[in-house]
């Protein structure tokens, strides 16, 4: 178990001074999400109260995509150097790997999303009608749905071909279901017209079941030949 | 009416042509297997 | 093996006019819809084959990681594809359906919508196997084969509660709830049908795959015994 947290750390740790350091992923994520906040308000010619609609909606489409950008980096950079390899054969186990990697995306993840909140709430006239806190609520378990399916489909796609354009194939159907608990509850929370409680709930069952799934199923998933 | 027909014929077709599919896989599959014992 | 097969695709063939017959002559004719109801009769048992498909394919993947058997693999890509092509049959039909008694070509109903996810997952899983480098990954594959199973039932319960939205016009008006007995029966008959279809079709492509692996050891067996180039398909 001490293993399990060590290799976790360490990791972690390694990730996220890489990502300081060149601050490419966090970059090449705000930039691209920017462009798609810019670019559908350009495609649609909104009302304020349209825009509140479908504000929430939207956010998620714009992270869902930057996302891929990152979870693409973070798989290609282990390739690069075969570290990958090095994990196989290492006795660390494969478990510590996954969640490392889930939680580093996953903070990258939040990262991008509090510099891109404040760009939301100007560009589309926002207001939070419930409690701040279940938007914070909302928002983390739908960055972990993203970032730990994410993760996990990321590592498959890259064993293929055309790895860039795999992942978002195979990711984007997956993560159905969490967008539309995400979708619903932001709205709800923003435009005040339900309880976000069912999406919250789902959103719960669903984070535990692929996160245990994943973990599960990544020294499969790694030791694939 | 036309919808009806164009339904049936579709599902029909659909499943010919995954037929068609899996014809050509062996044969393709044979000729390999042609081709080991050969050399 | 082979006169098994025959047999089978005979009793297919034989189902399947049968279910035709049904269809086209037997059921009556429905009150509001008119002839194009009809479709209801192909429509509907595909869709529930292209999940039966799916589910064994959820069962194979398992079956994979438990042991690793060749055989769970083949099942799993014959299950999927077959899936794959009754879950086609379900997209293509069902707007074929919709135009003229709705007038519209689409509706984000829960049911399509599914399917359409459901296709989309599978057609993944497809492109996953073939676009693998160095072949056919049927590890990954089965780790796939058993997120997208999980997946499925998310999908199904998401777009139950949280597409409130959108019309739902109610395609085939609750299949189980009072529907007149004839037309039950057509339904069921054509199901049978093609549930035949499909063993058929898995059975030929799960035989395909085998073949396939056997052809692959061999070449791996000969390449081991004379070293040679050999290029890979």
């Amino acid at each position: 178990m001490s293993t399990l947290i060590d290799v976790l750390g360490s990791t972690l740790a390694k990730d996220l001074r890489l990502e300081w350091r060149s601050k490419d992923a966090v970059n090449a994520m705000l930039f691209f999400a920017l462009l798609v906040v810019v670019i559908f308000s350009f495609s649609f010619d909104l009302s304020a109260e349209e825009s509140r609609q479908i504000a929430g909606g939207l956010i998620w489409v714009a992270l869902l995509f930057a996302a891929v950008v990152a979870l693409n980096q973070t798989w290609a950079r282990e390739l690069r150097n075969q570290a990958l390899d090095a994990y196989r054969v290492s006795p660390a186990p494969a478990e510590s790997l996954f969640l490392a990697k889930v939680i580093g995306n996953f903070l990258f993840v939040t990262v991008l999303e509090l510099l891109m909140t404040p760009m939301f709430v100007v560009f589309y006239n926002l207001h939070s009608v419930r409690p701040l806190y279940e938007l914070a609520l909302v928002s983390a378990l739908g960055n972990w749905a993203l970032v730990a399916n994410g993760t996990f489909f990321g590592a498959m796609s890259i064993r293929t071909r055309s790895r860039e354009v795999m992942l978002p194939l195979i990711l984007f159907p997956i993560s159905i279901p969490a967008l539309l608990a995400m979708v619903s509850a932001t709205t709800a929370t923003l435009t005040g017209e339900s309880s976000p409680r069912l999406s919250l709930v789902f959103l719960l069952v669903y984070d535990i079941v692929f996160t245990i799934l994943g973990l599960l199923l990544f020294d499969t998933v790694l030791g694939a030949e | 009416m036309k919808f009806l027909y164009a339904a049936y014929g579709i599902t029909w077709l659909v499943h010919i042509v995954y037929l068609i599919i899996l014809t050509r896989g062996f044969q393709q599959v044979r000729d390999e297997a042609e081709e080991l014992t050969r050399k | 093996m082979k006169s098994g097969f025959i047999i089978l695709a005979l009793i297919t063939l034989l189902l399947l006019s049968y279910g035709l017959y049904q269809a086209l002559v037997a059921a009556p004719t429905e009150a509001t819809m008119g002839e194009v109801q009809r479709i209801f009769y192909y429509h509907v048992p595909s869709a529930w084959t292209a999940l039966l498909c799916f589910l064994a394919n959820f069962v194979a993947s398992l079956w994979f990681l438990a042991g690793r058997s060749g055989r769970a693999d083949a099942v799993a890509v014959a299950t999927a594809e077959v899936g794959v092509v009754f879950c086609t049959v379900v997209l293509l039909t069902g707007p074929l359906w919709a135009r003229p008694v709705w007038g519209i070509w689409w509706a984000w109903d829960a049911r399509l919508t599914s399917t359409l996810v459901l296709w989309l997952i599978y057609v993944g899983y497809l492109m996953l196997r073939k676009f693998s480098v160095g072949g056919p990954n049927p590890m990954l594959a089965a780790a796939f084969g058993v997120f997208g199973a999980f997946n499925a039932v998310f999908v199904f319960m998401a777009i139950r509660w949280f597409r409130t939205q959108q019309p739902q016009p109610v395609f085939g008006g609750g299949p189980k709830s009072g529907i007149d007995p004839q037309m039950r029966y057509a339904l069921m008959a054509n199901w049978v049908a093609f549930l035949a279809l499909a063993i058929l079709l898995i059975w030929l492509r799960y035989t395909l795959q085998r073949v396939r692996q056997a052809v692959e050891e061999a070449h791996a067996m000969k390449s081991l015994v004379e070293p040679e180039v050999r290029t890979r398909r």
